[in-house]
């Protein structure tokens, strides 16, 4: 029998306002077992603890059950306790009585009913705990970083200066993502370029820094500390160590109609191609699906008129296998597809353009070399339309429901710097609310209305249509003057919202890393532990955790890259001692429990047992509690019964769940 | 809702998961979205540890309706449990049918660890089902009378 301590904490008036406390220490001490049970304040506290402590003293307590908030916050807190009171950390129980009771009901008596209940079932269960030893695991140094925009490598070379390894993995043919595509960034107007390529430059020659471009993740096994990754190398068709990157490959290509994604489709691009002029690596890609040699078998210029013979047709896809202690997924986003949004006729007109469209004929190396014109007619336009909240703060299921936060910063960005250098087009805004919280944010919309007189209109856009004229009528409202608005533009830029990069479901899944609605990765938890994912391991960069602008993006990276360095530093882990382990007299050696286990924990020994007198050898499984992470599979699956699972044994659950229905 | 002595108060247990159902639960109480005090929550590492005797068991005791939550397909932390769970508690659950004890009593459901709205909206549908249903007396002889 255990000697049981039940502590019942107040947390404030959080549980005290709707649980009656003292109510459940007295119906506690009634339960079998327990021998001590007490309520305070704060038990996460200093004191709190301390109690703890001298009750384990005072009344020989073998075991704990704290009823209190959720043990998602402060299980270990509670175990460190225990521990040092002298017990096994595991014979620690929680009864989450806030999250799962006080905060969710309001009538007392009920309240109070439950967690009595759910202080009952845990009583029930540590009755049946026994001590847990943690077994310790070894860390492979070197981290994986997945996605090479500004968060990917600003994460990698914050672990590099550290002094560990990292990977980048990159799908695209260069490092840089999204911010390689932006002109200016708000609110300084630096130039995007010039601050990214020094960054793209530094991982590139960083002697821990090795990068894989036109690369993917194929596969991850393993988990925290020594995880196996397979990187699927996309056959460039380019010998990297051979090429120069001189260009005159790009040059000479006679298929030059394929789309240049870089330019968000707006001009075209050589079947061989480097994506921009500061790529790196400054080797080019063949698009197969474009070539001429690749579809027909013949052509073969760029190998005539390669100097270095770099090109390499025969190329193909190499499969890298590594391990990694430590993976950071920074996938960034897309902005979403806008099908669902006909009214703005963006499918229709060449002139109704997104503003990431509008970023890259902004730019210098744009489809326009910077020049601000209509791509249906080359004109200069006089009269711009911009429309916000495309699909963002959406409440029907068009779009997305969340802000995109960055909308409304590089619009009065937008907006400036077509004032600034065209003074004779007049730009409008149509908003809902303009959302300004940053540093010098609010500042530089106000500098864009008041110095750079463009027209915010608080109301919605409801259809754009494309006049014979070759104009667009935008049909709005003006919520504060509560009239309806009928404007001609020459050009309609729509705020897209930004979503995750598809690809990032996939990677998801592979790391068993939780992914929301919106497909934004999960934090382990969304305030104190915001750049980790809940799988152990795993850190978020960017704006695969939500949306997010480049100063905010950067922090995020670096304190990603510190939670992994902080992993890779230690030499071991411990380990999860809740693992499976087989009844030697029950098991039958059917091999049952190992075809489940997803980590090929289970293997079979050939053993003497005794089973009452009898001695002879049989078939047992064996557990490696390295590889077992305790998901529990396999004790549903013996047809015997003889696989358990530690710290959630059957015995345990069912005296849970006799507990509860009592 | 304050207690009423003539009302019927179901016990159902809920099976969470520990990486998503059972955070989605935290998230439904910090959130404060409430269901009623009815459903109590058993922590499981993954759908898959629960075996189909705990629900019988619960049953046997006098639960008058047990739900399963784990991962959404293809997000299990194990990768496969919850596949494992789907296809266990399918079979369960048509064999539980057919020993009288209605469909309704018994579900699965996926709860992710960001969709607090939808563990609450679950509860409070799965709860109300089981008032409809009322106390599940068809496993009376089968119980336990001590």
């Amino acid at each position: 029998m255990q000697r049981i301590g039940v502590f019942v904490c107040h947390c404030g008036s959080n549980i005290a306002a709707t649980v009656d406390v003292k109510k459940v220490v007295e119906m506690m001490k009634k339960e079998p077992g327990v021998c001590h049970a007490e309520d305070y304040p704060y038990m996460c506290s200093e004191a709190g603890q301390m109690k703890i402590l001298e009750a384990v003293k005072e009344h020989h307590l073998t075991g704990v059950v704290v009823c209190s908030c959720s043990p998602r916050m402060h299980e270990a807190t509670f175990r460190k306790a225990a521990e040092r009171a002298g017990l096994n950390p595991y014979m620690v129980e929680i009864a989450n009585i806030r999250e799962h009771c006080s905060w969710i009901h309001k009538d007392m008596e009920e309240a109070t009913e439950k967690a009595v209940i759910l202080a009952r079932a845990a009583v029930a269960k540590v009755n049946l705990n026994t001590p847990l030893q943690a077994g310790e695991s070894r860390v492979t140094k070197r981290a994986l970083v997945i996605g090479g925009g500004i968060a990917g490598i600003q994460t990698a070379i914050d672990i590099a200066d550290a002094g560990y390894e990292v990977d980048i993995v990159e799908k695209t043919p260069s490092i840089g993502g999204r911010m390689s595509q932006l002109d200016k960034t708000f609110p300084t107007l630096d130039c995007s370029a010039c601050i990214l390529t020094p960054k793209m430059v530094e991982a590139a020659a960083h002697e821990k820094i090795n990068i894989y471009t036109y690369s993917e993740v194929d596969k991850v096994t393993g988990f925290v500390g020594d995880f196996t990754v397979d990187i699927r190398k996309k056959a460039r068709s380019v010998n990297s160590d051979k090429c120069t990157g001189c260009g005159v490959c790009q040059e000479k290509c006679p298929s030059k109609k394929s789309l240049n994604e870089f330019n968000r489709g707006l001009n075209t691009r050589s079947a061989i191609y480097t994506p921009f002029a500061q790529a790196i690596p400054n080797v080019p890609v063949i698009d197969r699906d474009a070539c001429i040699k690749f579809k027909t078998g013949k052509c073969g210029v760029c190998e005539k008129v390669c100097q270095a013979g770099a090109i390499d047709y025969a190329q193909q896809d190499e499969i890298i296998t590594e391990k990694y202690g430590a993976i950071v997924v920074a996938t960034g986003f897309d902005t979403i597809k806008l099908d669902n949004y006909d009214e703005y006729a963006y499918n229709q007109s060449k002139d109704v353009i997104t503003s990431l469209e509008l970023e890259r004929i902004m730019n210098a190396a744009g489809p326009t070399k910077g020049h601000l014109e209509r791509l249906s007619d080359g004109k200069a336009p006089k009269e711009m339309v911009f429309i916000q909240c495309v699909g963002s703060r959406c409440s029907d299921n068009r779009g997305k429901s969340y802000c995109s936060k960055i909308c409304c910063m590089y619009t009065a960005k937008h907006a400036m710097l077509i004032r600034d250098k065209y003074p004779d087009v007049n730009v409008t805004v149509f908003y809902i609310d303009v959302r300004t919280p940053g540093k010098n944010f609010d500042e530089f919309y106000r500098r864009a209305v008041e110095e750079y007189g463009v027209n915010y209109v608080k109301g919605q856009v409801g259809k754009v249509a494309p006049l014979p004229n070759g104009k667009l009528l935008v049909q709005g409202s003006d919520l504060l003057d509560n009239k309806q608005i009928l404007k001609e533009a020459d050009m309609v830029v729509l705020a897209t919202a930004i979503e995750p990069e598809a690809s990032v479901r996939k990677i998801a899944t592979m790391l068993t890393a939780s992914i929301d609605t919106n497909n934004f990765l999960t934090e382990a938890h969304p305030k104190l532990r915001p750049v980790e994912s809940p799988t152990a391991g795993v850190f978020l960069s960017g704006v695969c955790q939500g949306p997010k602008d480049i100063p905010e993006t950067v922090a995020q990276a670096g304190a990603a890259a510190v939670k992994a360095i902080g992993l890779l530093a230690k030499d071991k882990l411990t380990t999860n001692p809740c693992t499976a382990k087989p009844d030697e007299l029950l098991c039958n050696g059917c091999s049952q429990c190992a075809n489940v286990c997803p980590y090929g924990a289970i293997t079979y020994l050939d053993k003497e047992v005794n089973d009452h007198g009898i001695r002879e050898t049989r078939r047992i499984a064996q557990v490696n509690s390295a590889l077992c992470q305790g998901c529990g599979a396999c004790t549903v699956t013996c047809p015997s019964g003889a696989m358990d699972l530690q710290g959630f044994s059957n015995r345990q659950i069912i005296a849970e769940v006799d507990a509860i229905c009592r | 809702m304050p207690l009423n002595e003539n009302e019927f108060r179901p016990k159902i247990v809920a099976f969470c998961c520990n990486w998503c159902s059972y955070a989605g639960a935290d998230l439904a109480g910090s959130s404060r979205l409430s269901y009623p005090a009815d459903v109590k929550i058993i922590k499981v590492p993954c759908s898959c540890r629960v075996n189909p005797m705990f629900i019988l068991r619960a049953f046997e005791k006098g639960a008058d309706g047990v739900i399963l939550c784990g991962c959404h397909p293809g997000d299990c932390h194990y990768s496969t449990g919850n596949y494992y769970a789907r296809r266990r508690m399918t079979l369960l659950f048509s064999m539980l049918e057919y020993l009288g004890i209605e469909k309704g009593r018994t579900r699965v459901e996926w709860v992710s660890a960001a969709e607090g709205v939808k563990f609450s909206q679950t509860m409070n549908e799965f709860v109300e089902t089981i008032r409809s249903l009322g106390k599940n007396v068809r496993l009376g002889d089968l119980r336990c009378k001590n």
